[in-house]
């Protein structure tokens, strides 16, 4: 029952929020509605029977597919990081205009709708609706609001993701044929895909639509460029929640589905994602451009998670977990400061940056903390997962721990870079004029920070969260 | 068992909170003396358990758990034992003096930030303390890192200055690179015995193997070698000079540059069952020892000088540590702690004198202007020389005399090390306080004494460099004087029984050594004073070798900075974004092509159209009538 | 007579048909090989209804009216074309009027 309206909730607000006209209306409906899904996302955390948290309806009866939802730890994580990132965001975007604000907040708030069923759903059909549902409205964010060359990006970004879950389709279809009465509960699929002949295919059918979403170096182009292009908080959405549907889908389906392809492959993907860290790291030190700095620190973080997810490993799957929810946090706090950054000093170029400390403390001490939990420093959230991961890694073969840890290293390179750039020095344009952060923006980056230190002093409630989930797919094996 | 362990860091937190939350509020004298009573308040706490300690001995305080899953579990537990106890009173002791000399040092900062200064100052405190009373590895790599942390945010204090913030920069990364190796060897640590607290490793120690041993000491080696500066880590250190003069003493002498020391000390058991290892430590040790002090000859900054004299005095804490004298390295950084701490802070007394000069060419003559940091600072040279009975005598010696039981190579070279040491510390003395002037004295800005708050500390300092090495007195020369190592005894006793006895020097035999090296010692000394007097101290560049570190910076910026900066750029520029991006993009860029290609066929001609579909259809019928041989082939070909 | 010859002749014509179609670029001309091809079809249909219903009546005691049906379509066809003949020439009329001509190479309006 929750998990429905979970869904339903910003998917009424959401087409409520096209026939709205006025702005103002619009921003505090979304920003309401994002509220009340929060404080419904919290509930859920709350103990209950699992009778309450579930859904199921016949949906599409003549494909025996089934309007099916669950609820286990890590899919009440991710509700909560969705939940929790839209009024974030909606909050830090608040002093912001759009054209059509009806149509974007109704977008937004879609698009959030699909990112619920996508970490609900119990049946791969379903699931693949709202794959989809999550993906369209992004496309009309970024195409519409983005900025100069957004339909260049936009295409190549909806392109390249929708090929991806096209594989996927055509993978949940092949399965659904193995079975003697067509269904797509997640049970059926999973006993159909262990029988399947074709595992290794289909493997890779849906670890594509996966590793393109997450992304998996060399699958990743289209990220820097649509992280660019789009508007910041399309951007925040995309980078904090989005990419943890492919690491999510990871978890949920792949693994169950293909225990056994996936240890037999697990050393190549751990080795393109290692080598993917390290690349991404390289680029980012080299990077003068802020948001392409962070995108590709981005891509580096979301490849440590990639590499732990194959280690068969049950504490860097949940240290996996535990991750998801803190880089979410993480990185939308640090789009937050890009784009305050950029509209204070006017540019993304940081060799024309400089001296913000002086004028925006609030901005430096806020912009330090997050850079910190950037570069995973102990007591940020950041850490607690990364030190389950590598541990998972380095159980997995000592060497790929050490190669990856190497990316702690240039994590720290590039990210004291950018704090040095933006913040110390000498201004590089004095004549701007002094601005601090808006309230608006440092309540939602003070929620953040808060945040990114319990769950480094005290993550203990946020691992125990995922407990089930780890124990359901260890006991699988 | 008490329960207050956890007031300690406590109080320094509350004071980064206060102070770092409030310092658009708070004047300069209070958050001075938040900074300051809170580390005060940890003193207090610290040397009530340390009086515990004395009576029960060590005990172990869980908060709660960091992690805790099936197969893992971290508590944030304290340790309060003989060694952290030790630790504790340096730490919070010497602080506490440090931030005393702040307030004074600092007072022409602008509110908040010194107000920001004194928290980052309180938030290192609470680090260090997390690292020495940490009961497991991970507790000691979250304080590990929050004291990284902390150096870099106070070497770039400063943050107006590129270089600063270069240097800030360069100890938080080559602290890193240490860390990593501290991570693996943690990693190493639970893949094979599951716990990553000491007590659990100790007991499980039998279950590792040699090379388990090897590696995990190594790798831990690596962590300290980043935070303790030593080869080939090391550069970061006399960099850090950036920052305000009280944190040199208070980080980069007395405190966190020791937190290797205490890591090896605190898992001295696995050192010595890996012998190769402790070759390692020692013979790095060593040569970082001769190797900054080489350096710390022709440097003329006073901060330089004493930058190179601590790169130098650990590498003999890591000689001591490596030959298995870890009651000496440990007493070693006690003292080391006292008459560092008072060299830099006398350092900062001249330069604040002096007005910002921190070249020792452009001073001279400072004796009769500075009478009490004069006095002081001469203490500490001597105590660092070591010249008996002062501090540093007792510590340098036991851990030479270890060094000649486990080779006399090492005796001789940390002897050599020894002697370069008074000659560069008499050299810095003779050339800032000695001698004629050679500064511009301005009337309005007199050369002048530091005010008391400045001076207090100095003198305590002062007089536990004198004294503080008599808790330490070798048996040979007084029976039942070494306390500290009775103290110690209950952490080093697994390692004491591993060791092999060595054949014990006669008193005699011992006393010739120290007499002998006393005596060289004191003959250098008069050496330095000597030539430093008729030194040339025209301002010109430094020229030579030593002057240019070795060029070592260069070599790292030549050997490893730059190549990978090239590689990264490649990789950017090409790779990313020709090859694969080129690779995505080429494929839309082909169906593009293949479609206004395909566009031409539609050339509106009827006939062609027509022309087309009859060739399809004769395709189509060709294919219809031959199915049977096409799906033969189709099944060959796959 | 076998129905071999039917066939082949009726695939003779269609493919001169085909051919003036492919081939011919006067409307009129292309009008009348579709016509061809039409007839060859027509004719083929006869053949094969006599044919059905040769054999049909061979071994019959009762008329029968297999084949019937061949036939049936052939005027259907008939009727077809000839609407389609009326419809295509008036076509070809206003082609005339408009462009003065009835080369079908000028009708390429669609390529723009």
């Amino acid at each position: 029952m929750i998990s429905a309206i979970l869904i339903l909730l910003p998917l009424i607000t959401g087409a409520v929020s096209f026939a709205i006209r006025s702005s103002e209306a619009a921003r505090r409906l979304s920003f309401f509605s994002a509220l009340i899904t929060l404080g419904v996302a919290i509930g859920a955390l709350l103990p209950s029977n699992a009778s309450i948290l579930a859904l199921d309806l016949p949906w599409l009866p003549v494909m025996g597919s089934r309007f099916a939802l669950s609820m286990d730890g890590m899919s009440k994580m991710l509700c909560l990081l969705t939940a929790l990132s839209f009024p974030v965001i909606f909050l830090a975007s608040f002093r912001q205009s759009f054209r059509m604000p009806g149509a974007f907040y109704g977008w937004m708030l879609l698009s959030q709708a699909g990112l619920m069923g996508v970490f609900l759903a119990a049946d791969a059909l379903l699931f693949y609706f709202f794959w989809e549902l999550a993906l369209i409205p992004v496309y009309f964010l970024c195409s519409t609001w983005g900025g100069e060359r957004r339909i260049a990006v936009t295409i190549k970004f909806f392109l390249y993701t929708f090929i991806g879950s096209l594989l996927m389709l055509a993978g949940i279809i092949y399965l659904s044929f193995q079975m003697p009465t067509t269904s797509f509960s997640i049970s059926d699929i999973t006993q159909a895909a262990v029988n399947s002949p074709n595992n290794t295919l289909l493997f890779f059918l849906f670890f594509i639509a996966f590793a393109i979403k997450m992304p998996v170096f060399p699958l990743h182009t289209w990220q820097p460029e649509a992280y660019e292009e789009s508007p910041s908080p399309v951007t925040m959405v995309m980078s904090g929640v989005m990419v943890k549907m492919g690491i999510y889908a990871v978890i949920r389906w792949l693994l169950p589905l293909f225990p056994s392809v996936a240890e037999q492959y697990a050393s190549i993907i751990i080795a393109f994602a290692v080598a993917g860290m390290l690349y991404a790291s390289l680029i980012a030190m080299q990077q003068n451009n802020l948001r392409r700095l962070i995108a590709y620190s981005s891509i580096a973080h979301i490849g440590l998670m990639a590499a732990a997810l194959f280690t068969s490993h049950a504490g860097a799957t949940q240290g996996v977990m535990l991750q998801m929810f803190s880089h979410g946090v993480n990185v939308i706090g640090l789009w937050i400061l890009a784009d305050a950054i950029e509209k204070i000093t006017g540019t993304r170029q940081l060799n024309e940056m400089g001296g913000l400390a002086r004028k925006a403390p609030r901005l430096a001490i806020l912009l330090v903390v997050m850079g910190l939990a950037n570069v995973a420093l102990p007591l940020t959230n950041a850490f607690v997962g990364e030190f389950m991961m590598f541990n998972g890694l380095f159980h997995f073969n000592w060497v790929v721990a050490a190669a990856a840890g190497i990316s702690i290293i240039l994590a720290a390179v590039y990210t004291l870079r950018m704090i040095e750039k933006v913040l110390y020095g000498s201004p590089a344009n004095s004549d701007l004029p002094i601005a601090d952060l808006s309230p608006n923006i440092t309540w939602a980056l003070v929620v953040l920070v808060a945040l990114v230190l319990i769950g480094g002093i005290y993550p203990q409630p946020l691992i125990d969260l995922t407990k089930d989930t780890v124990e359901a797919l260890t006991l699988k094996k | 068992m008490s329960h207050v362990a956890f007031l300690v860091p406590l109080f320094p937190l509350l004071g980064f909170l206060i102070n770092g939350l409030g310092r658009n509020q708070l004047s300069r004298s209070m958050s001075g003396w938040i900074g300051t009573g809170a580390v005060f308040l940890s003193f207090l706490v610290s040397c009530f358990l340390f009086g515990k300690v004395l009576e029960n001995g060590g005990s172990t305080d869980t908060l709660f758990y960091l992690i805790r899953t099936t197969d893992l579990s971290i508590p944030f537990a304290f340790q309060v034992d003989q060694l952290s106890g030790l630790f504790l009173l340096i730490i919070t002791g010497i602080g506490t003096l440090i931030h005393l000399y702040s307030i004074s040092y600092m007072h022409e900062e602008a509110p908040h930030h010194f107000a920001r200064y004194f928290a980052y100052l309180n938030l290192f405190v609470f680090s260090m303390l997390l690292l020495v009373m940490g009961s497991g590895f991970v507790i000691m790599f979250i304080g590990w890192e929050g004291v990284g942390l902390c150096s870099y945010l106070l070497i770039g204090y400063w943050f107006s200055n590129p270089n600063y913030n270069y240097a800030a920069r360069k100890a938080f990364v080559m602290n890193r690179i240490g860390d990593l190796g501290f991570l693996l060897a943690i990693f190493w640590i639970i893949s094979k015995l599951g716990t990553t607290e000491y007590a659990g490793v100790l007991e499980g120690v039998a279950k590792l193997s040699s090379t388990d041993l090897t590696a995990i000491t190594l790798l831990l080696f690596v962590g300290a070698m980043g935070k303790s500066a030593q080869i080939p880590l090391y550069t970061w250190l006399p960099d850090a000079m950036a920052g305000p003069t009280p944190v040199s003493a208070l980080i980069h002498a007395a405190t966190m540059v020791t937190a290797g020391i205490y890591m090896i000390a605190r898992t001295n058991l696995l050192y010595t069952m890996a012998p190769f290892t402790q070759g390692v430590v020692a013979v790095t040790g060593l040569l970082t020892a001769l190797f900054a002090a080489s350096i710390a000859l022709k440097q003329n900054d006073i901060k330089k000088v004493l930058a190179y004299s601590t790169v130098s005095q650990l590498g003999y804490m890591f000689l001591g540590l490596g030959v298995g004298a870890y009651t000496g390295a440990v007493f070693h950084v006690m003292t080391h702690a006292f008459f560092k701490a008072l060299l830099f802070l006398g350092a900062g007394s001249v330069i604040h004198a002096m007005h910002h000069e921190q070249d020792i060419r452009k001073m001279g003559g400072l004796r009769k202007h500075l009478p009490v940091t004069h006095l002081t600072f001469l203490i500490g040279c001597l105590a660092i020389a070591g010249i008996p009975p002062l501090s540093g005598f007792f510590s340098k010696d036991e851990i030479l005399a270890a060094a000649f039981h486990a080779n006399p190579i090492y005796y001789v070279l940390g002897l050599g090390g020894a002697l370069m040491t008074a000659f560069y510390m008499f050299r810095l003395y003779t050339l800032t306080f000695l001698g004629e002037a050679r500064y511009h004295s301005d009337p309005a800005h007199p050369v002048h004494e530091s005010p008391a708050p400045m001076l207090l500390p100095l003198v305590v300092l002062a007089v536990l460099s004198v004294a503080g090495g008599w808790i330490g007195i070798p048996e040979w020369m007084l029976s039942g004087g070494h306390r500290l190592e009775h103290f110690l005894a209950p952490i080093f006793a697994a390692s004491g029984a591993l060791a092999h006895e060595h054949a014990h020097l006669t008193a005699a035999q011992e006393w010739g050594m120290v007499g002998g090296a006393t005596v060289a010692i004191v003959v250098v000394i008069l050496l330095a004073i000597r030539s430093a007097g008729r030194e040339k101290t025209d301002d010109q560049p430094a020229s030579g070798i030593l002057a240019n570190k070795w060029y070592i910076d260069e070599l790292y910026e030549f050997a490893i900075v730059q190549p990978i900066r090239s590689f990264a750029d490649l990789l950017k520029s090409v790779l990313e974004r020709n090859v694969i991006d080129g690779c995505v993009n080429g494929i839309g860029r082909l169906i593009h092509y293949g479609s206004r290609q395909m566009r031409l066929i539609q050339s509106g001609q009827v006939g062609n159209y027509l022309l087309i579909m009859v060739l399809s259809m004769v395709v189509f019928f060709l294919i219809w009538f031959n199915d049977n041989k096409i799906m033969a082939l189709i099944h060959k070909i796959f | 007579m076998p129905v071999n010859y039917y066939i082949y002749f009726c695939l003779a014509l269609f493919s001169i048909g085909v051919v003036g179609v492919l081939t011919r670029r006067n409307a009129i001309i292309i009008f009348m090989c579709i016509e061809l091809m039409l007839n060859a079809v027509n004719l083929l249909l006869v053949a094969f209804s006599k044919m059905h219903h040769g054999a049909a009546a061979a071994g019959a005691t009762v008329p029968s009216t297999v084949g019937a049906d061949g036939q049936i379509f052939v005027f259907f066809i008939m009727v077809v074309a000839a609407a389609e003949v009326s419809v295509g020439l008036a076509i070809i009329v206003m082609m005339y009027r408009n462009i003065h001509s009835v080369d079908v190479n000028f009708l390429n309006r669609l390529k723009n």
